[in-house]
């Protein structure tokens, strides 16, 4: 196992071999380990020519990438760029796994296709035990994706502006389908800044605290004529709603399903009521159509399920029977005797080739885009620990004893620099803010590199620091890239 | 023993540059290296009494191992202290022979003047532990002595104990064993010049000779059954693992801890060399390079006698990568436990060595097919092994003539208790009970019950007395031979303190791994007492007992918790406890 981090985290600590890049470098380490498969005449060939298009354009392109370009951009020593090139390629089965320090970023999926080109080079693509593996921070964020919760998607992903597929939803749900793609979620507020969005209705997400640059989210959010929050708790963002729908816990007090990181769809069963008022999302959705003018039939989780099926071939094959009774089902599942799909784009080694063949992309190294200079010198990333999600809405609550609290983890060296010790509090500040927070001295770091968790926002709001530049194709926003100052608090 | 650390990531003060960038290690790294835990641990322990959270981190970064992962290894070892201790700690036996030889007295006076066990007095400390494996002597005394050598003193008085808490470096006091000088301990010595003399290393001579199918054809025909307690036939074994291919061990199971059981260490004690030689032939008939003597940490006589004995062994030639001009390559490694009974017990000794906790593991896979590191492993134990040499050069067959129908060739019984002469004694496969007390002088008193094969045996009364000790009588007296244990009570003993002792030490020993043990060994412990101390309702508490008895027995994933409950049971057959008043 090799962990790219530019932290020395906890999983790496596992890892045979960290590589422990600097923030933003990553296109430049895939680009390296590229080239070094291809000059050391590691590549898949019978793969590269049969299944792939745009090889030679792709070698000639990561060229000038030499093991030793490498390690001046990403601060790995060239050997150990080397050793991940060789044992990667080598390697019977390998898979390429990532989270969010690949995608939230400025050039998010341009970090992903550096990552693609790897696999398409060593054949490591659409066979068992190798692959590419995003994996998810939570247990039904590819459920979300699956029933088409992205601003270009139907249920299943298929296209808005497929004209077929449009007019199938448009037949079952006697309503009209925009053939336009919508807006993402930092589309959103770029739109509610321009004044072209004036009204929200925010089911299950806390964007005045997940926001970048929060300070800005919130003012939006203030800004608006009208805000719907449909949550659990009564979060931040729920806190400056006109009205607030309590919704039930999606696994505990819901029946349904989710789909983990492997597209398996599993039964998610109700075992408690919900507390108070709080309702199903399908009966507080079904009771605000009807007092919108709809007609609504009440409905189970399985009668909406099985409507999905008739709409979304991938998941046509899944009747809650089946899931049930095999313990789920990976999509594609097309018709009731299918068994589900174990691993993605076998057909890559089909032959012949049922469709054109997997193209190489071109992607070059940039910076990111908040540069550290004299004034702001100290790379700041920000992240997860173990026992938290995300703004802490569902976890704040409970105690853990290996809960950190709001703290800026440096390393001993920076600490040294800067005479602090553990605990006391330091000013960091960037382009956008300031932040008062006491240091935590992690061995993990090195000079010129610190983190903070994203989950404490009521103590320390990291996101007054980030910045909202975020990647055009993805939407995401670069979380993992601010330059700060970091400075001893004088005088008390 | 770890190095020197190469980077900050292993421990190193100073953080170079490669260390922002890069760092190696892991699981891979941990699983090379993971088996010099537990002698790291032992080393800190050896050098300052105890194992601080400081230590502990370091020892995790410098293996490395998971913090967590380390500190279950170290606290599954009662020799091990994850607490602050004093620098001397004295383990003083409060177990079944010493109790029968009166040593309860000793306790409370070492009460009297030490404080209840576990008060620290001038930078000492007297604990309560399970047999030491000095059972002739009547009382015994282990001493953990931080930056010296750990002492043992039996038999032991009070004075002795104060005093040898109170010296920086205490030395041993140990009574010499009484024993027969017969086949299995005909050569004493600790020189490998004398050793040769005796005839020492002509065994390894000849076994090169024949090859190894030759030893193992007369391992086979010679009818050896292994002498530790499970009786398994030695050939079959021995043939196991000379059919697999690639890496191979060969074990010597050294960790005698069966209370009552002692005659391991005087063999190791008295012929260190003939167990090299012993384990050396064994590796050689099987294909294995690599031998491990896993030797229980109470031992520390026997422990530094067999390291002297392989050092030179070694420089002579006897081992390494060319035994006596044969091609053949081997050498061997001891290991010490750190206090943990159920460590005898095969499997879990592997984990041991391999620095997991001791816990047993699942069989199937046997051993033989996937033993120490997952690979194919001879373990034998040592009086098995002692036998080795004489059969390779008699010959299986004279071997064979030896004994009686299931049992052949000599072996030592273990006599204390109640007997006049407690020690060693060998004899041919075939003598009775009552003639094995006879050459320990006779019973010192009338006999109320003998304890046969240790706490994991049976108690039998004077009916049973004639009964040869033989794998098979003893079968058909539904009992097991176990490890050779023969131990005398007189009618003046407290059988009932006795009996729960036995389900004390189950209780102490039990590793935990699996619930019908875990759980079925405190219960019948505590069952036992309030039968001792409690009210009336002594027939819901048989039934109990009946119970856990069952659920042990059936349920249980090793040795340790199907024989919890035997001892217990031929008490209360016997009549020996849990009669109403």
């Amino acid at each position: 196992m090799y962990t790219v981090d530019p932290r020395r985290s906890e999983s790496a600590e596992w890892a045979d071999i960290w590589l422990g890049i600097d923030v933003g470098s990553d296109i430049a380490l895939s680009n390296a380990v590229a080239r070094e498969i291809i000059h050391a005449g590691l590549v898949n060939t019978e793969f590269v020519t049969h299944s792939t298009s745009g090889f030679d354009e792709f070698a000639a392109h990561v060229e000038p990438c030499t093991l030793e370009w490498g390690e001046k951009i990403t601060g790995v020593p060239a050997e150990a760029i080397r050793s991940l090139a060789h044992d990667y390629a080598k390697a019977p089965t390998a898979q390429l796994c990532w989270t969010l320090g690949i995608t939230e970023h400025h050039n998010a999926t341009d970090n992903v296709v550096s990552l693609i080109n790897l696999a398409l080079l060593t054949g490591h693509v659409g066979r068992y035990g190798s692959g590419l593996v995003p994996i998810r921070g939570q247990n039904n964020v590819q459920g979300g994706g699956d029933m088409g919760s992205l601003p270009n998607k139907l249920p299943g992903f298929q296209d808005v502006t497929d004209d077929e597929a449009r007019h199938k939803f448009e037949q079952t749900w006697g309503t009209t389908v925009p053939a336009e793609p919508g807006w993402h979620v930092t589309q959103m507020f770029d739109a509610m800044e321009r004044g072209e969005l004036h009204a929200m209705y925010i089911i299950g997400e806390n964007p005045a605290q997940s926001e970048a640059d929060t300070g800005r989210a919130i003012e939006l959010l203030e800004g608006l004529d009208h805000l719907v929050v449909q949550d659990i708790f009564l979060t931040k963002t729920a806190a400056m709603a006109d009205v607030v729908f309590p919704a039930a816990v999606g696994w505990s007090e819901t029946e349904g399903t989710a789909t983990s990181s492997e597209r398996r769809v599993q039964r998610i069963r109700k075992a408690v009521e919900p507390p108070g008022d709080a309702l199903d999302d399908i009966e507080i959705l079904t009771m605000l159509a009807n007092e919108l003018g709809n007609e609504w039939a009440d409905q189970t989780a399985e009668q909406v399920w099985d409507e999905l099926r008739t709409l979304s071939p991938m998941h046509a094959g899944m009747s809650y029977a089946r899931l049930e009774e095999l313990g789920g089902l990976q999509w594609p599942c097309p018709t009731e005797d299918h068994p589900g799909t174990l691993f993605l784009h076998a057909w890559l080694w089909e032959d012949p080739m049922p469709r054109d063949p997997a193209a190489f992309s071109l992607v070059d190294w940039v910076p990111p885009i908040d540069p550290l200079d004299d004034e702001f010198p100290v790379r700041l990333t920000t992240g997860r620990r173990l026992d938290a999600y995300n703004t802490g809405v569902q976890s704040g609550g409970y105690r853990s004893p290996i809960r950190k609290g709001a703290v800026i983890d440096i390393s001993p060296e920076e600490a040294a620099s800067l005479d602090v010790t553990e605990g006391e509090l330091v000013e960091v500040s960037s382009r956008r803010g300031t932040i008062e927070v006491p240091v935590r001295i992690s061995h993990g770091l090195r000079r010129g590199l610190v983190f903070m968790a994203i989950h404490s926002p009521d103590d320390v709001d990291v996101n007054t620091l980030t910045l909202d530049a975020w990647d055009p194709k993805s939407g995401t926003a670069e979380f993992k890239a601010t330059a700060v100052r970091i400075d001893k608090m004088t005088g008390n | 023993m770890l190095g020197l650390p190469d980077s900050v990531w292993a421990g190193a003060d100073k953080r170079s540059p490669a260390d922002d960038h890069v760092a190696y290690g892991g699981f891979h790294a941990s699983q090379d290296r993971r088996h010099l835990l537990l002698p790291t641990l032992h080393a800190v322990q050896d050098d300052i009494g105890w194992v601080s959270h400081g230590a502990l981190n370091y020892i995790s970064q410098r293996v490395p191992v998971s913090p967590a992962e380390a500190f279950g290894v170290a606290t599954f070892y009662d020799l091990i202290a994850t607490e602050q201790a004093p620098p001397r700690v004295a383990h003083v036996c409060d177990d079944i022979a010493c109790k029968a030889a009166g040593v309860d007295r000793l306790l409370d006076d070492l009460s009297d003047r030490l404080g209840d066990a576990g008060t620290v007095v001038n930078g000492g400390m007297w604990k309560r532990s399970p047999c030491l494996g000095q059972c002739e002597k009547g009382s015994a005394a282990f001493v953990q002595v931080a930056g010296a050598q750990n002492v043992v003193l039996a038999p032991v008085s009070v004075e002795q104990v104060v005093d040898v808490l109170s010296v920086a470096t205490p030395a041993s006091s140990v009574a010499p064993t009484p024993r027969s000088d017969t086949t299995l301990l005909n050569i004493a010595t600790t020189s490998l010049e004398d050793f040769r003399a005796a005839g020492g290393y002509h065994a390894l001579a000849h076994a090169i000779t024949i090859g190894p199918g030759g030893v193992r054809d007369h391992i086979d025909t010679s009818g050896l059954r292994g002498r530790g307690g499970a009786a398994f036939p030695a050939g079959i074994k021995w043939n196991a693992v000379a059919a697999e291919d690639g890496q191979k061990y060969v074990i010597c199971n050294a960790d005698e801890s069966e209370p009552g059981t002692f005659k391991d260490r005087v063999l190791m004690e008295a012929n260190p060399f003939g167990l090299i030689e012993a384990l050396t032939i064994a590796g050689f008939a099987v294909g294995a390079t690599v031998g491990y003597i896993y030797i229980r940490g109470e031992y520390p006589s026997a422990h530094s006698r067999l390291s002297a004995a392989l050092i030179e062994a070694r420089s002579a030639g006897f081992l390494g990568n060319d035994l006596l001009g044969s091609g053949f390559e081997f050498d061997i490694e001891v290991r010490r436990g750190a206090g943990a009974y159920i460590c005898g017990e095969e499997t879990a000794l592997f984990n041991s060595i391999e620095g997991f906790r001791g816990e047993p593991r699942q069989k199937p896979p046997f051993p033989t097919q996937a033993g120490l590191f997952g690979r194919p492993t001879l373990i034998n134990n040592v009086e098995s092994l002692m036998n080795v040499p004489s059969i390779v050069l008699g010959g299986g067959e004279a071997f064979a003539s030896i004994g009686t129908g299931d049992s052949k060739g000599p072996k030592l019984f273990c006599l204390s208790g109640n007997v006049v002469n407690p020690g060693v004694f060998e004899v041919p496969f075939g003598a009775t009970t009552r003639e094995l007390i006879d050459l320990a002088g006779g019973a010192d008193g009338d006999i109320a019950a003998v304890l046969i094969g240790g706490a994991a045996g049976s108690f039998i009364g004077e009916d049973d007395l004639d009964v040869p000790l033989t794998f098979e009588d003893t079968r058909a007296l539904n009992i097991g031979l176990g490890s050779g244990v023969v131990l005398v009570f007189n009618t003046e003993t407290d059988m009932a303190d006795i009996v729960s002792r036995i389900a004390e030490f189950f209780a102490h020993e039990s590793c935990g791994l699996c619930v019908p043990c875990r759980v079925g060994t405190v219960r019948q412990k505590e069952t036992l007492l309030s039968i001792r101390f409690g009210d009336g309702d002594i027939v819901g508490k048989l039934e109990l007992l009946s119970d856990l008895d069952e659920v042990l027995r059936e349920a249980s994933i090793c040795g340790l918790g199907q024989a919890a409950s035997v001892a217990v049971q031929s008490a209360l057959e016997l009549g020996l406890i849990g009669v109403p008043e």
